[in-house]
Formats: C-alpha cells, structure tokens, sequence
C-alpha cells in the first residue's frame, strides 16, 4: 500500500524533480540496489517454485491419476497430509489469538510501561527459541503434563467428536503437537498486534473516555476495530509458521494419514513438513519425487491463505 | 555441497597421482603387502593417504561411522598421513543413489544393491561391477516398559501377535503361558512402531513373517502397514514413546534400550536374549546369498535358525564398493579404510561406539579378501 501510495505521489512532488535532474552516484548505485534486492525475492520464489514442480512432476507423471495404472495416488497421499496440517494450524490459532490479543492489549493499554517494555522483550524472546527445542521441551516435558486434561476432555466432553474416541498414552497426538505450535506462533501475533494496538489514534480513545466509557469499553469501541486487519494479518503470519512446522510437530506427533476429527487420538494425523521431514531421510527416486509433490502442495497453499489474508485485510482495514 | 567435495578430492588426488609418479610403483607394492595381512592390524601405507574421502548412506551404522572415521583419521595421522573421512548418513537410498552417480566413493547401505544397480555401477566404477562388504551387524531388541517386568519370553507368535493388534492386554493366556514366574497386569499393550521409513521395520518384520506368517501377515516391509497406533520418529523417537507410556512395546537397535525392559525371544526351544554374540552366531549359521559374484559377499539371513545362542533379529548393513577405481589416491584411500573398518580394532571401535556385534573372523577373512582384489590406477 505504502509504495503505491509513493508512486502515485512521485511524479507531482518537487523533491524527486530536482533529484532526478542532478542525480548523484550515490542515489543511482543506491537505486539498483534496492531495486535488485526487491527483484532477488521473486527469483528466489521463483526458483522454489521451478524446483518443487519439475522434481515432483515425475510423482505427477507416475501417479495413478495420470498413468492410471500406478499403486499411489498423488490425491489419496497428499489430502489426508494436507487436513492434518490445516487442522493442526487451525487449534493452534485457536488457542494462540485469543491469549496474543490479551497480552498486546494488557501490555498496549494495561500494563505500566517499564513493565509492557519488558514482558514484550520477554515475548520477541520466545520467538527466538528454536523449533527443535520446543519439540524437546513438548514431546518431553509437556507431553505427559496434558495426559490428565486430555483423559479429562475425553471423559467428560467426549460427546464432542474433536474429543472423542480412545486416547492411549503416552499422548502423542494431534492436539498436542497444537499446543506447542500455539507456543510457536504466539510471539509473531502478539507482537504485530501490539503494534497495531498502539496505533490506535489517541484522540479517538480520548473521545471515548471523554464520552463515560471505560477502558474496556475503549478497547471495543475504539481499539478492537482499528486493530482487526492488523489482528488478520498478524494471525496469518502465524498460520504460515504454523503451516510449515516441521522439527517440533515431527518430535511431538505419532504420525498417521486419516480424515479423523480425534484431535486425542494417537496416530491418525500427520503435517507435510514433518512426513518430509520424517520420510526424505529413505526415500529415493519417485518416493523423494512423491515428498517433493507435497511440498509444492504446501507451498500453494501457503500461497493461497496469504492471498486470503491480503483480501481480507484490504476489506476490513482501518478507514481512517 | 558434494561437487565441491569432490572437486577437493579430485584435485588432492591429481596431487597424489603426481607423488605416486614420482615414486614409482612402490606405493602399490607396499598397499598390496598391507592389505594381505589380515590379523586385523591394518598398518603400513597410511602414511601416503591424504585429501578426502566422501561417503554416504544408511543412517543405521552413523554412529558407527563416526567413531571409525575419528579413529582412521587418528591412525593416519599417527603414521604421517592426512586424510579425512566423511560418512553422510543421507539414507540408504540415496546412498547408492550417490554411490552410483560417483558423488561418493562408497556407500553404507541397509539393503545390498540389487541386479539393476550392480549393472550400473559398472559405468562409474571404472568398468568393473561393484560389490557388497557386511560391515555393520546390529541385534534389533524387542524392548517393552510395563511395570513391575523387566523381562520376558516370548515366541515369534506371539510378538507378531502383539504388533499385529491381535493380543491386546499383559495378562493374555498366550503370554501368561510363556512367563509363568511373572506377574502380569491387565494392561492394555500399547505397540510402538517406527514411523519413518526403516531399515530396523524391515529386518524386524522380515523376521515376523519368517517365523510367524500366520500371525503377522503383512510381510516384511519398511513402512508400517497398520493405520494408527502409537510410532516414534527415529530409534531415539521410538525409544522415548516406549519410555512415555505404560504397557508399551516397541522393537530399537539394541544398543539404545538403555532401561526398558527387554524380550528373550524363542529360537529352537530355549529362548534367546540379545547379545552381541548371538547375534553373530546368527549371522554365522547363515548362508551367503547365491547368484552373486565370488567378491560380493551378502548374507541371506536365517532368521528361522534353531540354532542355540543365536539371536536372529539382526540388521546387517553393508559397505557398497567399487570393483575398480580410475583414480589411485582414491582407491588406496578407500581400501585403507575399508579395511580398516573390517578390521579386528575397526569392529571393537564400532562395538564400543555403537553396540554393534563384531564380525566374525571367518566373514572378516572372506572381506578382506575382497577389498585386496580391488583394482587401483
């Protein structure tokens, strides 16, 4: 937007004018500069996107849908993959918007400021753990810390099919690799949403206080709907790290390929990253090709849910 | 990353080549004299080695090749030379993949190459076909955690029994009968399996459906067949499930079972622990897989052996070689190490760093034999 914004404006500004009939060498080297960096991102998206497609087109060429006679089929391995990943994506943001939207409002409006200063350190902190270590710390620690909650939901809300069927331990399943990506995601959301929280125009908020409403009654007036595209956009970014979690969701899930909404039970899910992952280390020939296929399968998605994430944020931005 | 490595390589050996001009053909009489002794200390000829030396291949025997890449590289140093190994346990497939496309100089591999990849080595190894060398022999534990056992037997049956969901708690009759001295719960079995592709399922199912084809009918195979269930990624992934749960079984290279409990399984009429030992008995009493050439020595293992102390879930992997190398500073660096690891100290190194059972000396003979037949310059 910004850039748009800037183009449209260049031609008309004096400053540019003046530049452009005097153009130092600085401007110029700094000019192509920028202009490779920017042009370096799509050759890079552009190379990702060549490889994944010609080293899974073998897979492609092989599968049954194609050949018809092969003993894979590129639909039946890869949807299972695909509603294991978008299911556990789709907990994890569950549990992570809400608590990220509690924390940047208390830090944004809450919290005194020496301390909004260093619990929002201590969040961009938690961002900087790496993967493999929240799988450690998930598959070892957490694991068998949530084997209660877990047998407590099965018993007494298994009516719900998200909580039904048999969990046995130890609880390597779906809704606990979810808890850990909620961990994972919640530094990104919280900390753009912080941001956009306090953006919030002041003077809106003062004529809120200074109409009789209180500082919750601010926050939803007057901070909640100027943030929402910001909050959008925010748990989309988190949905993309989500998406393509591979160590911690490989460390912590007991992997199967089902359609089953059992969040408790082990060994009926699995994400794309993580088979990779998991699978690549054997494979060979059209198996790697067969993986690759996922990848590119993953990669689209990603691709679709930040087109989604873009429309959604255009349509519901701040009007100011 | 590995063209690069292999441009070193080329380069090191274009130097090596040159050394070896110079002096003539005395490097190749003292590597033929080396390799001949076959007591298992390989000395003599190290000092020449140098440069690098890339391999590739089953992550079963990583560990093993990194305490014999170490101590090779220690040895050579000691006598002058300087050469590395580099083992990258990318997977058996891609291994031979690697191995035959001559990005690598060998390969480890859990499965011996096949016809069709015997004939194609032959365009990169120089014109001579390559061949197979066991290296690694590792006893696959069937390893339990329930509490109050700490051992049991048990027959192929019933393991097959267990892992195919059809026995489903402790105190079954069918494992009560076995165990009479134990006190079994009425807990529910939990069986853990791998879930990446391995070469530890295949050898573990191979040995199922051998000895148990009524009970496990899903034949040997890499990916687990059952939809479900309980798996772990890797051996430590199934190992830490198996720590985890209660009432849980689960089948990891022997040298990682650390506390869990362990199954004696039934071999004839007694019933067998694991051990390094046994498992080279088993080995032993197997025959070697006809059909191939005198030097490609693979095993075709008899894992329905009665014979007693031996232990047949085992895993074998194997060196993948060429019958030739062009180039001479490679192939006196790769016999060298071949040896090495085939070697009586080579098989300690890996018994003491990756719980491996030692090769027999009849197996080990037979090896070297085949590495000193390897056609170098």
């Amino acid at each position: 937007m910004s850039t748009a914004d800037l183009e449209t404006e260049s031609p008309t500004s004096p400053a540019t004018s003046m530049a452009s009939s005097e153009r130092r060498l600085g401007d110029s080297i700094f000019s192509w500069l920028s202009i490779g960096s920017g042009l370096l991102i799509f050759l890079t998206l552009a190379a990702v996107a060549v490889f994944l497609t010609t080293e899974s087109l073998p897979a492609i060429v092989a599968s049954r849908e194609f050949s018809g006679t092969a003993d894979f089929s590129l639909v039946q391995y890869a949807l299972p993959l695909v509603f294991g990943t978008a299911l556990a994506s789709a907990i994890a943001l569950v549990i992570a918007i809400p608590i990220s939207i509690g924390i940047a409002l208390f830090i944004s409006h809450y919290a005194p400021r020496r301390m909004a200063a260093t619990l929002g350190y201590l969040i961009d902190l938690l961002a900087a753990v790496p993967s493999v270590v929240y799988g450690l710390w998930g598959g070892i620690w957490l694991v068998p810390k949530l084997e209660p909650l877990y047998v407590f939901l099965n018993t007494y809300l298994g009516w719900i099919p998200l909580f039904a069927g048999e969990p046995t331990a130890p609880m390597r399943n779906l809704a606990s690799a979810s808890v850990v990506l909620a961990v994972m995601v919640l530094p990104i959301i919280t900390a753009i949403t912080r941001e956009v929280f306090l953006q919030t125009p002041r003077l809106q908020e003062e004529a809120a206080l200074a109409l009789g409403a209180t500082r919750w009654e601010t926050i939803r007036t007057v901070v909640l709907p100027f943030g929402r595209g910001g909050v959008v956009a925010a748990s989309m970014l988190g949905l993309g790290r989500a998406l393509g979690e591979t160590m911690a969701v490989l460390m912590i899930l007991a992997p199967g390929a089902t359609f089953s909404l059992h969040i408790l039970e082990v060994g009926r899910h699995n994400s794309i990253a993580a088979n990779i992952a998991s699978k690549s280390a054997e494979a060979s020939g059209v198996e790697m090709s067969l993986l690759i296929f996922t990848g590119l399968v993953l990669f689209v998605l990603t691709f679709l849910i930040n087109a989604v994430a873009r429309w959604i944020v255009a349509r519901s931005g701040p009007k100011s | 990353m590995n063209p690069r490595k292999n441009q070193l390589v080329s380069l090191a050996a274009l130097g090596f080549a040159a050394v070896i001009a110079l002096t003539a053909c005395g490097g190749t009489a003292d590597g033929d004299s080396g390799a001949s002794d076959d007591s298992g200390a390989v000395g003599g000829g190290y000092a020449e080695l140098s440069g690098n030396l890339a391999g590739a291949g089953a992550s079963s025997m990583a560990n093993a090749q990194t305490a014999w890449t170490e101590t090779f590289k220690g040895l050579v140093q000691a006598e002058g030379g300087d050469i590395t190994v580099t083992y990258d346990p990318t997977g058996s497939g891609t291994g031979r993949e690697q191995f035959l496309s001559g990005q690598v100089k060998f390969a480890g591999t859990d499965a011996a190459l096949d016809e069709e990849e015997l004939a194609a080595s032959i365009a990169v190894c120089g014109g001579e076909q390559a061949f197979d060398l066991p290296v690694y022999i590792s006893p696959i534990a069937v390893v339990f955690h329930l509490e109050g056992v700490d051992s049991l037997n048990l027959t192929p049956e019933v393991i097959a029994g267990i892992f195919a969901e059809d026995i489903t708690t402790w105190n079954d009759p069918a494992i009560a009968e076995l165990n009479p001295d134990a006190e079994l719960p009425g807990t529910a079995i939990v069986p853990v399996h791998r879930s990446d592709d391995s070469g530890t399922t295949e050898n573990f199912t191979e040995y199922l459906s051998d000895n148990a084809p009524e009970a496990w009918t899903h034949g040997p195979i890499e990916t687990w067949p059952i939809d479900g269930g309980q798996s772990g990624d890797g051996t430590s992934g199934m190992i830490s499930a198996v720590e985890s749960g209660n009432g849980t079984i689960g089948y990891a290279d022997a040298s990682q079972a650390g506390n869990l409990g362990t199954a004696s399984i039934q071999v004839g009429e007694e019933f067998v622990d694991f051990s390094a030992e046994a498992a080279a008995t088993a080995v032993d009493v197997s025959p070697r897989e006809e059909g191939r050439a005198e030097n490609d020595i693979v095993m075709e293992l008899d894992r329905t052996t009665t014979e007693a102390g031996a232990y047949p879930i085992v895993l074998i992997s194997y060196l993948a070689l060429c019958g030739s190398y062009e180039d001479a500073a490679t192939g006196d660096a790769v016999k060298a190490y071949a040896s090495f690891m085939l070697s009586e100290q080579g098989q300690t190194v890996a018994q003491e760093n990756a719980g491996s059972a030692p090769l027999s000396e009849e197996l080990r003979t037979e090896a070297q034999a085949a590495i000193d037949d390897i056609t170098v310059g």
